[in-house]
């Protein structure tokens, strides 16, 4: 018998709001953190617009001791160390002191790719023949895995301790390996989540794939629209979300604050058949994602109140939707609420499933529905299919109890969890 | 540049690199870096870069395999400057 688990912490790092409380109140009120992006204009990039988290220097010094700082040049170590610190104190969880580590909790904090900017500066001085300059941390800021060695070091864990990539599903994947560690009695607690750098050197390949907007470099706020006729393209951004998972036992045994159980999920591949592609999915992969995501969380199809879409603006947006219409087998006013985050923040890259699911479970406690910006002109073969009032533009009190989220990435991968308000 | 400077300019660098037990006034001439100070040895790479950009020299393999206590770095330190 699989046992319960729960999610007892939130923490994160993302464009519109550095911590819980931020994030939360850029989330009620529709606050865009897309920002027009200098760098990008001086490099002539098309799109030079993008969401990266606003982190004070004095905020980093609170998360790293001095020794960690020196040479510290790796965005996505220091938003997935931000977002993970926040979420084990935000469970009102202990920080390993003693000599013996906590066996009981691991992590799995993925990324698509780390510490490019301290890659760069290797590149740099191994190009210029000084490659005994490039210091001890070289290696550890750029291993995907540093962001999880450094996590698990801060805090002491002693379970499984690893990295997880399938690019833009990587944090949705995160949450459905967490929550399969613990219902399977391995572990009792699972730090899980995502992050992913900034910059033109994350950003740059994107650009040149031109699946970025390139009419909005003087209007950021509303340059990133999911379900609009006006989509063209998604807006990159970086950051990092974080979620601590427990077995039911043990949050209750604690007393813990519960945002919500994981019901459980699916995490599949379209195999590059059958339409899917290294860059679009097989329709009926993603459709099977969803109706098994269901199946292994026990629910029908009619009790999902809202979904949390993959919804990049790009102009596979309609088919996303009608995948979820197959697969849930609801259309117009029937369909369940859907939240477009992305139309916030951009898209975070490997970020972005993990700031989406805190996100959405946000909306478990703050008992509303967040609000999806710029999609006022929805996309004509979306509207055939959901009842406009399904896609609130603005923030309503509602209390959800049963969110289905998914994030789909380049390599036709897909993920879909399915998240229930909490009751004992 | 006096030696009273030297030593207290690779005080200055070391103390960042000591762990959580042990204190800057731990350090004496005769400190040895891993076994005493106990310093992390993937960090004595740091400390010679660190010593290179404070005292503007070029420290060698060589150099790097005999530091093993603070006076062996004093010692090098003077010689490298002794050179410039």
């Amino acid at each position: 018998m699989d046992r319960r688990v729960v999610v007892t912490g939130l923490g994160v790092c993302a464009p519109n709001g550095v911590g819980l409380d931020d994030f939360t109140e850029a989330m009620a009120q529709g606050k865009s953190g897309i920002r027009f992006q200098p760098q990008l204009k001086d490099l002539g990039f098309g799109c030079q617009v993008a969401g990266e988290p606003l982190v004070k220097d004095n905020l980093v010094n609170s998360y790293f001791t001095p020794l960690q700082l020196r040479g510290l040049n790796s965005s996505g170590l220091v938003y997935g160390v931000i977002a993970g610190r926040d979420a084990w104190e935000d469970a009102n969880l202990p920080i390993k002191a003693s000599e013996s580590p906590d066996w009981d909790s691991g992590i799995i904090f993925g990324t698509g790719i780390l510490g490019v900017d301290k890659f760069r500066e290797s590149i740099n001085l191994v190009d210029d023949k000084n490659v005994r300059r490039l210091g001890s941390t070289a290696v550890l800021q750029t291993m995907a895995s540093g962001i999880s060695a450094y996590l698990g070091g801060m805090l002491g864990c002693g379970n499984q301790v690893t990295t997880n990539s399938s690019a833009c599903s990587t944090g949705t994947e995160g949450v459905l390996m967490g929550y399969e560690r613990i219902a399977s009695g391995k572990a009792e607690r699972i730090l899980t989540g995502s992050c992913s750098d900034s910059g033109p050197y994350v950003w740059g390949g994107f650009d040149a794939m031109r699946i970025l907007p390139r009419r909005f470099n003087d209007a950021p706020a509303r340059a990133s629209r999911p379900m609009s006729a006006s989509a063209a393209g998604f807006v990159p951004g970086s950051g990092a979300g974080a979620l601590v998972l427990e077995s039911l036992e043990c949050a209750l045994g604690r007393g813990a604050k519960i945002y919500a159980e994981v019901l459980g999920g699916h995490s599949n591949s379209g195999g590059q058949r059958g339409g899917g592609s290294m860059t679009a999915p097989n329709k009926e992969a993603v459709q099977r994602c969803i109706v098994q995501a269901l199946r292994s969380a026990e629910v029908k199809a009619a009790d999902i109140d809202v979904i949390n879409g993959h919804l990049t603006a790009t102009a596979k947006d309609p088919v996303e939707i009608e995948n979820w219409s197959v697969a849930l087998g609801r259309e117009r006013g029937d369909f369940p609420y859907v939240n477009a985050f992305k139309s916030l923040f951009g898209h975070c890259l490997a970020a972005g499933g993990s700031i989406e699911c805190v996100g959405a479970l946000l909306q478990f406690s703050t008992r509303q529905l967040f609000g999806n910006r710029n999609c006022e002109d929805l996309h004509p073969k979306i509207a055939e299919i959901v009842d406009p009032s399904r896609i609130p533009l603005k923030t309503t009190p509602y209390a959800p109890k049963i969110m289905a989220k998914a994030s789909f990435g380049f390599g036709d991968v897909n993920a879909c969890v399915i998240f229930k308000a909490f009751e004992n | 540049m006096t030696e009273t400077e030297r030593y207290q300019k690779l005080q200055e660098i070391v103390e960042i690199y000591l762990p959580e037990d042990v204190s800057v006034k731990d350090i004496s001439r005769n400190s040895h870096f891993t076994n005493e100070l106990n310093i992390n040895s993937a960090h004595l790479v740091d400390i010679i870069l660190d010593v290179e950009d404070a005292f503007d020299i070029q420290l060698e393999n060589e150099d790097m395999e005999q530091m093993e206590t603070v006076g062996d770095a004093l010692n090098i330190i003077d010689s490298k400057l002794r050179k410039a």
